[in-house]
């Protein structure tokens, strides 16, 4: 049996955006312009000026052909010429400063949106990126931002230009000859309406190609990460099978919509085109009858050509605007979060503190789900070292998260040092907590910046100093860069275990009061799960500690353990305290050992 | 500019000629052996081909004649009042257009058919050949540049095949065509009007050069900015533990003002070329109404001609555009296609013999007989290793990272070739059995549990996937999977995230036993998952275990010292061979390199075991 397995397209997840109404939407991605508006305003009268020119031009040769050739008048004929050249080189000096001040202001347009996510992703606090998943913000900051800076950039700008355009041609046709004009704009409307069919037939089929080929690229990226498991479970035809099913999906997707364009696009040049006949036909018998001037003829059939574009491009931006608003409407919905998390209006700064913490009736959930923690209280002593134990959603994280105040609690306080963590500012309360936690993430720069990550000004001295009582000195030392060796992508690939150790150097230098971390050491040999050892051990010494504890040697060394079960303390004391008086943790500490 | 008539449709604005310029980077714009073996994938379209070639040499034939006509309506219908005449003109004019309409419609899709048809070709020649690629392959590939190979390299072979070779032929066409035209009309003008040429190519050429410089320059920009977003989403939780807030920012800051400025100056210079063609087409319009002009106040031409030249000129520049434009898609072509034939040309090492039969069902006596193995040419991780297990054996591998012991278990079951010696399955040599007979009858447990998109069934299924639901959830009863995977809202239905992130680790590990159950296999291989676990889920996975490892031959790659102790045999591997073999307690007394693993592994269990 097989269920459907054509999920997972790398495309946002749809979400229902309420109170986005398109119009205001697009109102608000235009304020953005505010800052740039000269910029703005240059390029709407530089705009005007082009289609004052654009307009005027063929009325030039217009001229030369009735009064230059027609009234064999040779003097007007180089007049009007070097006029015409001149008209150009303005037009082009227009047209330049008219693009770079649109590209200059919608490029920044662009910026101050990306920076403004940015701060916005920073200030969310973690149940927020628990929901989300970097693919989809990522999408956000990138696409969606472009589609914005599309609106205000080009499309206001060809909405302007193109209608200024189709409005100034049509009243000049009409001036020049009203009847011949009617004849050649019946077409329009049909050009118009075949515009707008096929940008709304061919946007939903371009997303749906795009997303089959999002989902061929999951199907082999899938391929390849399980190779093995195919080679060994021998589903090489299977694969196959399953890849040509969705390649052929993809295939009939694709030709579709080259159907669709092949036979409207063309289309529309044809529409253009009859307008052009009628012009030559009506047009022409006018000019035997004398009613008309060839000249007049000639700058007839120029008009309509520039007709045509704007009318084609005005269907176009019509859809494309409704996308953009959509895009628009994601991007406000990011900047319109609030962070569940954050300085109350009147917050202190947390002075230097001991390191005393108290969990008084502590309970929380997240958001719109079941509670992890029900009335919990404790108290550690400045310098103490507190173990959580417990099975798996027992509710030791939500512990350690709370303390920094990753998460609110949902009800009573923790305080440090006798103040309530909600009181002060968010950047005075982290400042003072360390963390070293399972999966090590360091970034991708080198080993010294990620030690100094959370003192960037320390001097290179600390920074050995803290790699040295971290174990971490000799390895780095070792490396052909040293300190300055570039890690992640472009640089090298460290172990786990090293990972971790940078990890604790990042943490000894910042030199915290209050030290949260996990002893859990991921597959490292012995020698080096030692070294780790010792170091979390160096690193605890002096500050107040709580450690989701994985070893004996760390349940050994607590000054309090307190065993977790169901969201509350089950019970609590030292190791040996506890394997005297508690069977249940006599029970965990053995499972434990098992392993 | 003035007469367009049978618009071609090139409304080219800035953000098109940028796209079109800025796609590739340098290298050879021609290899003739690449070029061979493109043209290759195009035969069996050769009629369509075919076909689209006549219908661009129609087409751009039938546009070219538009101008023309109009002369004939001025000078020899308006010109002369000749009503009929114009009428029949209009009517010849309205047919061409019609033409014109049919022969691009039907070019297009034909187009479009051969270069949808194929992609899809191209990608599945690619996705079987990866299929027939040996393990190793993915070993030193990264994912990422393969998945590009398929998708993005194919995309710009395929520019160029199916519509860049017609897009040559039909731009040096209208080229030609408007040469003679011009020249035939009116050779004097004709040759005045060239004049301008050369410096629209120098125009041209020097635009393609510098934003080939800028686009790279934007690709680069934006990469690196969608970089340093994409660490600090991850890192999201690093940054505010740290309150690196503010440095963090300044930091994106920096590359997305990059960006901004590569954006600008590289649209800068396209808003510099845009308003140069224009001058330069003015240039040539401006010498049409001069030179012409007063060539027909001379009487020495007509006004006819003067609006046809007119409408020649403007066509003039397109194709010398997209010209320029087509050098760039041969590069990425010839790029691309070095890349998807060296992938294609990638040789599957481990092929069966063409008469391979197919393996009986086994017993599971395994026997490696005097194997050295060697991943790369003289660097030998295994040498003349000598190991028989017999049918339903369990043989737990021991030994310090890189002595060999995943290359032990990969050679059984042949996912790599030995360089010496033999496998023997039930006395039969691996190498002589179809390789599909041998896998159906082995199962693997990888030490990283991996998932694959889809639902919870899809995978415990996914060496039989016609087995049914009940026998599904038997498996996962097995491996003590079943009782997780119904408390799910959605059961067995439940999709897998990326990577299975909506699992733990310890779930994950089940699931894969499960797998490896429903496989039912004969010889098992088990990579022990080293990631810690909670307890309860390990005592879980470790019940399994031991139900998956009964009766059947299995070979552990051990971390557990439960599983150790449970193995009928521990072979202590070291430096590529078997250093000792034995049970627990027997490796233990003496005293080896069993005893020191042991010793340094499980210290914290030894002080307890003396309290």
């Amino acid at each position: 049996m097989r269920t459907s397995r054509t999920n997972t397209p790398s495309v946002p997840a749809p979400l229902p955006l309420l109170g986005y109404n398109s119009a205001r939407v697009l109102m608000r991605c235009l304020a953005y312009l505010r800052p740039y508006w000269r910029m703005t305003l240059g390029a709407y009268l530089t705009l005007i000026g082009i289609n004052v020119l654009t307009l005027a031009i063929p009325q030039f040769i217009r001229w030369i052909v009735d009064r230059g050739m027609g009234g064999k008048d040779t003097a007007l004929l180089l007049q009007s010429v070097i006029g015409l050249l001149l008209l150009t080189l303005v037009k082009g000096v227009l047209t330049f400063w008219q693009g770079r001040w649109t590209e200059q202001a919608s490029q920044s347009v662009a910026y101050d949106l990306r920076n403004e996510l940015h701060r916005k992703f920073a200030e969310l606090s973690f149940s927020y990126h628990d929901r989300t998943r970097t693919g989809q913000l990522l999408s956000r900051t990138m696409q969606d931002v472009e589609r914005v800076r599309f609106v205000t950039g080009r499309a206001f700008l060809r909405l302007v230009d193109s209608s200024v355009l189709m409005l100034g041609s049509a009243a000049i046709l009409i001036w020049m000859n009203p009847r011949l004009a009617l004849l050649a704009l019946v077409m329009l409307p049909f050009l118009g309406h075949r515009a707008m069919y096929l940008g709304r037939r061919l946007r939903p089929i371009s997303l749906a190609v795009q997303q089959q080929l999002a989902v061929l690229t999951t199907r082999i990226e899938q391929n390849l990460r399980g190779a093995r498991v195919v080679k060994v479970f021998a589903q090489e035809d299977a694969e196959i099978a399953r890849f040509d099913q969705e390649n052929d999906r993809w295939f009939d997707l694709a030709v579709r919509s080259s159907r669709l364009e092949a036979i409207n696009t063309p289309l529309m040049d044809l529409i253009a085109n009859i307008s052009t006949v009628i012009i030559i036909w009506y047009g022409g018998r006018l000019v035997i009858e004398q009613q008309l001037t060839i000249g007049e003829l000639v700058a007839f059939t120029t008009y309509l050509a520039q007709l045509a574009g704007p009318v084609r491009r005005l269907g176009q931006i019509v859809p494309a605007l409704a996308v953009a608003s959509a895009a628009g409407a994601r991007v406000f919905e990011i900047l319109d979060t609030q962070s569940d998390v954050r300085d109350a209006p009147d917050a202190i700064s947390l002075p230097p503190i001991r390191g005393a913490v108290r969990f008084e009736h502590v309970s929380f959930a997240y958001a719109g789900r079941m509670s992890v923690l029900n009335d919990i209280s404790f108290e550690a002593q400045p310098g103490q070292v507190i173990a959580l134990i417990g099975m798996t959603g027992s509710g030791k994280s939500s512990v350690i998260n709370l303390i920094p105040r990753f998460y609110d609690v949902t009800a009573g306080r923790i305080t440090i040092d006798g103040y309530d963590i909600r009181t002060v500012t968010l950047s005075s309360l982290r400042d003072q907590i360390g963390m070293v936690l399972q999966d090590t993430l360091l970034f991708a720069t080198t080993i010294r910046e990620n030690i100094a990550f959370g003192r960037p000004e320390a001097s290179m001295d600390t920074i050995m100093e803290a790699a040295r009582a971290a174990q971490a000195h000799d390895f780095i030392a070792a490396l052909a860069d040293g300190y300055e060796t570039l890690v992640g992508e472009r640089g090298i690939t460290l172990s786990g275990g090293q990972r971790q150790r940078i990890a604790i150097a990042r943490a000894l230098l910042k030199d915290p009061r209050i030290l949260i971390l996990d002893d859990a050491t991921a597959s490292v040999d012995t020698e080096t799960e030692q070294l780790i050892q010792q170091a979390l051990e160096r690193l605890m010494r002096g500050r107040t500690s709580f450690v989701i504890a994985q070893r004996l040697s760390t349940l050994r060394m607590a000054d309090v353990v307190l065993v977790l079960e169901h969201g509350q303390i089950a019970t609590y004391g030292t190791h040996d305290q506890l394997l005297r008086t508690s069977a249940l943790y006599v029970e965990m500490y053995q499972q434990q050992l098992q392993k | 500019m003035s007469i367009s008539i049978g618009s071609s449709g090139s409304n080219r604005g800035p953000q098109g000629v940028i796209r079109d310029f800025g796609k590739q980077q340098t290298g050879t714009a021609f290899d003739p052996r690449i070029v061979t073996r493109l043209l290759a994938y195009l035969r069996p379209y050769w009629l369509r081909m075919t076909i689209a070639l006549t219908f661009v040499l129609m087409s751009a034939a039938l546009t070219l004649s538009v101008p023309y006509l109009i002369k004939v309506a001025i000078d020899q219908s308006i010109a002369t009042g000749d009503v009929a005449g114009l009428t029949q003109l209009a009517l010849v004019l309205l047919a061409v257009f019609v033409a014109i309409y049919a022969t691009t419609a039907v070019l297009q899709y034909l187009l479009s058919w051969i270069g949808d048809q194929l992609l899809a070709t191209l990608r599945g020649q690619l996705f079987r050949h990866l299929q027939a690629l040996p393990i190793g392959y993915h070993d030193t590939h990264i994912v990422g540049v393969t998945i590009s190979r398929v998708i993005n390299d194919v995309a710009v072979i395929n520019d160029l095949l199916s519509q860049g070779l017609i897009t040559f032929v039909r731009d040096v066409f209208v080229l030609i065509g408007i040469v003679v035209v011009m020249l035939s009309l009116s050779p004097r003008l004709a040759l005045i009007t060239f004049m301008v040429l050369p410096l629209m190519v120098l125009a041209t050429w020097l635009f393609a050069r510098q934003a080939q410089v800028a686009f790279r320059m934007t690709r680069s920009r934006i990469a690196e900015m969608v970089g340093n977003l994409a660490e600090n989403i991850t890192g999201i939780r690093v940054i505010q533990a740290f309150a690196q807030e503010e440095p963090s920012q300044e930091r994106f800051d920096e590359v997305n003002g990059a960006n901004r400025d590569a954006n600008v100056a590289a649209m800068t210079l396209s808003f510099l070329f845009l308003p140069a063609v224009e001058f330069l087409g003015m240039l040539a319009t401006g010498i049409v109404l001069w030179f012409g002009g007063r060539a027909v106040i001379d009487n020495q031409l007509t006004i006819g001609v003067i609006v046809a030249f007119l409408a020649y000129v403007t066509r003039f520049f397109d194709p010398i555009q997209e010209l320029s434009q087509l050098y760039t898609t041969m590069q990425s072509a010839m790029a691309g296609g070095e890349r998807v034939f060296e992938l294609l040309d990638t040789p599957s090492d481990v092929c069966d013999a063409p008469d391979a039969p197919e393996l009986p069902p086994i017993v599971g006596r395994i026997e490696l007989a005097r194997v050295s193995f060697a991943y790369r040419d003289d660097i030998f991780v295994l040498h003349d290793l000598n190991l028989v297990i017999e049918p339903g054996q369990t043989i737990a591998l021991v030994g310090p990272t890189g002595a060999g012991k995943s290359s032990i278990a990969n050679l059984i079951a042949r996912l790599y070739e030995v360089t010496n010696g033999a496998v023997l399955i039930d006395g039969i040599d691996v190498r002589t059995v179809a390789q599909r007979s041998l896998r159906r009858q082995t199962g693997i447990v990888p030490q990283e549990p991996f998932l694959f998109s889809g639902t919870i069934a899809d995978n415990i299924c996914f060496g039989h996937p016609d087995a049914t639901l009940q026998a599904i959830e038997d498996a996962a009863r097995l491996a003590n999977a079943h009782d997780f995977i119904a408390a799910l809202p959605d059961g067995y239905a439940t999709d897998i995230q990326e990577g299975g992130a909506n699992l733990s680790v310890g779930q994950r590990q089940l699931i894969c036993m499960a797998r490896a159950v429903l496989a039912d296999p004969r010889i098992l291989i088990l990579d022990e998952a080293t990631a810690s676990v909670d307890t309860l889920t390990e005592q879980l996975i470790q019940a399994a275990l031991q139900r998956l490892l009964t009766g059947r031959t299995a070979i552990v790659i051990a971390h557990r010292l439960s599983t150790i102790r449970n193995a009928d045999l521990i072979c202590v591997v070291n430096a590529g061979r078997i250093v000792e073999r034995g049970q627990h307690d027997a490796l233990v007394a003496h005293g080896g390199l069993y005893r020191q693993l042991y010793d340094r592994r499980f210290v914290d269990l030894a002080t307890d075991e003396q309290e």
